[in-house]
């Protein structure tokens, strides 16, 4: 019977870690359909991993749900400990293989996991509450409809279940210690609380309990970490790399587009000797496809929790126009997603995802930039597609166009005369 | 009163002269009959220091900002690199502007295309000429009580994290500086980033301008105060569209400095 357990045990974590082994190559080949970024390494990155990732400075900016975010955060990585039990007790099949070890201090410690249990129950029922009953509105914006809510709701109450199931657990087998048929090691400061619930219970009824819990808790967990990496909640790895990777340069610095460089000294007459860039044959300039973006655009777009941070402070948003930085993000994974399953043909991010319409609507403010906690830069897609609409569709607004001529004729995006441009000087007093 | 003679780096050139410092007037402040009137200001300022400083005069042109924005990267970097031509001819060392899409283009983009410059804004230096006490201000006097609130540019505070020198400025002045809900890191875009200067605004509810505008009001300051001339077109259209442009002035710290100096 324990060998029957050990092997289902072993097949079961076997199957799970195949699964999402394979799902996070799929997510590393996607991200690199996009263009290489030159990242250099720099102490800074790691500054900004510890602060924004690991610390998750930018999230106190709204401190209530950063208090219940952190609740989360805590408690998932300390029973993460729990769980490497439980994995040791499934491979070995032992039970409970720390409590020798840990003599006096092992109730305390699942008791501290317990707190922590509950800290996470009650921080997971403020964000249904906040989600599903106050509505706030960052979060029921025109995109978060059907499967991001549910997306949402779903991970809150997997979370909010695997929970209950720890404390079941515990509370079953802190009657079956009572009852000699488990190893004793001592009063749980939470679970000891739901005992009444399960006196009634035959030893054979609460040992069914007690492992149904314990293999709920363990297929949970790993069906769990499977889902994320195909759910917005993969930003609980992707917040690493992604503050890593994270830009370092002053906001308002554009990327430089050496191809270009390459064409305008041409048409200056500068010289190009020693240029490295000119452009590859069929270079696109700009953005209409995933493939354009750059690696970084890419990931961002994984490490994205679609928390609207970044479109509830829009300015475009805010009074209205199409434009969600937010739903440019979504529009960005779900299109790089749909090329890693093959299909290729007919669609395209610019176009069938994000309208120009959207592109146009952005004042290259950098609130969106600002408010993401975890350095995501909506705005660097946006303009890589306004650099595709200008650059190979001509396709921008009338206005623009026109404002490119006065540029190009009068060296001011107004039209008027250049040799007006010193008329200010005269007469000041 | 004399006329104020504007030096060009060409003519300083021309007596094998250097200026200290470039003001970059921008195309706004070259231009829009009203940030002419801080150019001026900025520039009285300036001689009253007797800063050595000059202009391009002519020989300035748009610095692609605009174009680079709205997508048209080939423009903005036949821009930037004649710009940059003229720069390096003359040797400039040191720029000041009143505009922050030129502050923020100049300081950050050009680099990458072989101008590299130290580039202030027009508030770094002011706080600067304050603080060495060659702006001296009188304080007291009539700026006493004057509610004034600052907006944020998103070109220089988000943009570039110049946040202190415009306020340490406007405190100077001896007024009472009130701050909007959203300001510094958090400041709303006046709407006219990102080249939507140059169009219409896309289709919405509300023009962004109005909503600042709004809230400006709302401190109950008297007076807006700017470094940006698209904030300040933004701005005094949208206090205009709320009819408040009798009781309430959009000004550009410069003019507030140069009023508090009598010039």
């Amino acid at each position: 019977m324990a060998i029957l357990s050990q092997l289902a045990f072993i097949s079961i974590v076997g199957l799970f870690s195949y699964l999402i082994v394979k799902r996070i190559q799929k997510i590393r080949s996607n991200i690199r359909f996009g263009r290489k970024n030159e990242i250099f390494p720099d102490p800074e990155r790691w500054k900004n991993l510890f602060l924004l990732a690991f610390g998750q400075k930018k999230m106190f900016k709204k401190p209530i749900p950063a208090f219940l975010h952190l609740l989360i955060y805590v408690g998932f990585l300390l029973i993460n400990l729990e769980v490497l039990e439980i994995l040791l007790d499934g491979f070995f099949g032992t039970h409970r293989v720390f409590a020798p070890w840990l003599p006096g201090s092992y109730a305390w410690a699942i008791s501290f996991f317990e707190i922590l249990a509950v800290l996470v129950i009650v921080a997971c029922l403020a964000f249904l509450f906040r989600r599903n009953i106050v509505k706030v509105q960052r979060f029921t914006r025109p995109e978060m409809k059907g499967w991001p809510a549910l997306d949402a709701n779903l991970i809150l109450v997997i979370e909010l279940t695997l929970m209950v199931a720890i404390l079941c657990m515990n509370a079953a087998d802190q009657l079956l210690q009572v009852q000699g048929h488990y190893v004793s090691t001592g009063k749980f400061l939470v679970s000891s609380l739901l005992i009444p619930l399960f006196e009634g219970f035959t030893p054979t009824q609460l040992m069914l309990l007690e492992r149904a819990a314990w293999w709920f808790h363990l297929v949970g967990i790993l069906a769990f970490a499977l889902y994320v990496t195909y759910s917005k909640h993969l930003h609980i790895f992707m917040a690493f790399p992604n503050t890593y990777y994270g830009r370092l340069s002053m906001k308002g610095k554009m990327e430089n587009m050496p191809e270009v460089t390459h064409e305008v000294m041409l048409m200056l007459g500068l010289p190009v000797e020693g240029n490295k860039n000119p452009p590859a044959e069929g270079f696109r300039f700009g953005a209409k496809d995933v493939g354009d973006l750059s690696r970084k655009n890419l990931m961002d777009a994984y490490a994205c929790t679609e928390c609207g941070r970044c479109t509830a402070s829009c300015p475009a948003n805010l009074t209205g126009k199409k434009l969600s930085p937010r739903k440019v993000m979504m529009d960005t994974r779900d299109r790089m997603e749909e090329l890693g399953m093959g299909i290729v043909e007919g669609k395209t991010l610019l176009g069938d995802y994000v309208t120009h319409e959207e592109v146009n609507a952005c004042t290259s403010c950098n609130a969106c930039v600002e408010a993401c906690p975890v350095s995501i830069n909506p705005l660097d897609i946006i303009v890589q597609m306004r650099r595709y609409i200008a650059m190979e569709e001509s396709g921008s607004p009338a206005a623009w166009n026109a404002m490119f001529q006065n540029v190009e004729t009068n060296f001011a995006p107004w039209k008027f005369p250049s040799q007006d441009r010193f008329s200010w000087a005269e007469n000041i007093k | 009163m004399a006329e104020i003679h504007i030096p060009t780096v060409a003519e300083l050139a021309s007596r094998g002269e250097s200026p200290d410092i470039l003001f970059w007037v921008g195309c706004a402040g070259s231009f829009d009959e009203r940030y002419k009137r801080v150019t001026q200001a900025f520039v009285k300022i300036l001689d009253k220091v007797a800063m050595n400083y000059a202009v391009l005069g002519t020989e300035e042109t748009c610095t692609g900002d605009p174009a680079r924005r709205a997508g048209n990267e080939f423009l903005f970097q036949m821009q930037a690199l004649s710009n940059i031509q003229v720069l390096n001819g003359y040797g400039i060392k040191k720029i000041v502007t009143a505009c922050p899409h030129c502050f923020n283009t100049i300081k950050n983009e050009y680099p990458d295309l072989g101008g590299t410059y130290e580039v202030v804004h027009h508030s770094e230096l002011l706080q600067q000429l304050i603080n060495e006490g060659r702006v001296t201000l009188k304080g007291g006097g009539e700026f006493s009580g004057r509610k004034i609130t600052y907006h944020d540019s998103c070109y220089l505070g988000r943009a570039n994290d110049v946040y202190e020198a415009p306020r340490r400025v406007l405190e100077a002045l001896d007024a009472e500086l009130v701050e909007m809900k959203r300001s510094r890191a958090n400041g709303l875009c006046c709407g006219a980033g990102g080249a939507q200067m140059f169009k219409e605004a896309e289709p919405g509810q509300k023009e962004i301008n109005v909503e600042r505008a709004e809230e400006a009001l709302s401190t109950g300051a008297n007076t807006i105060a700017v470094g940006c001339p698209f904030c300040m077109t933004m701005l005094a259209d949208g206090i205009k569209n709320k009819e408040r442009e009798a009781d309430v002035d959009v000004l550009d710290l410069a003019e507030l400095i140069a009023e508090s100096e009598g010039l």
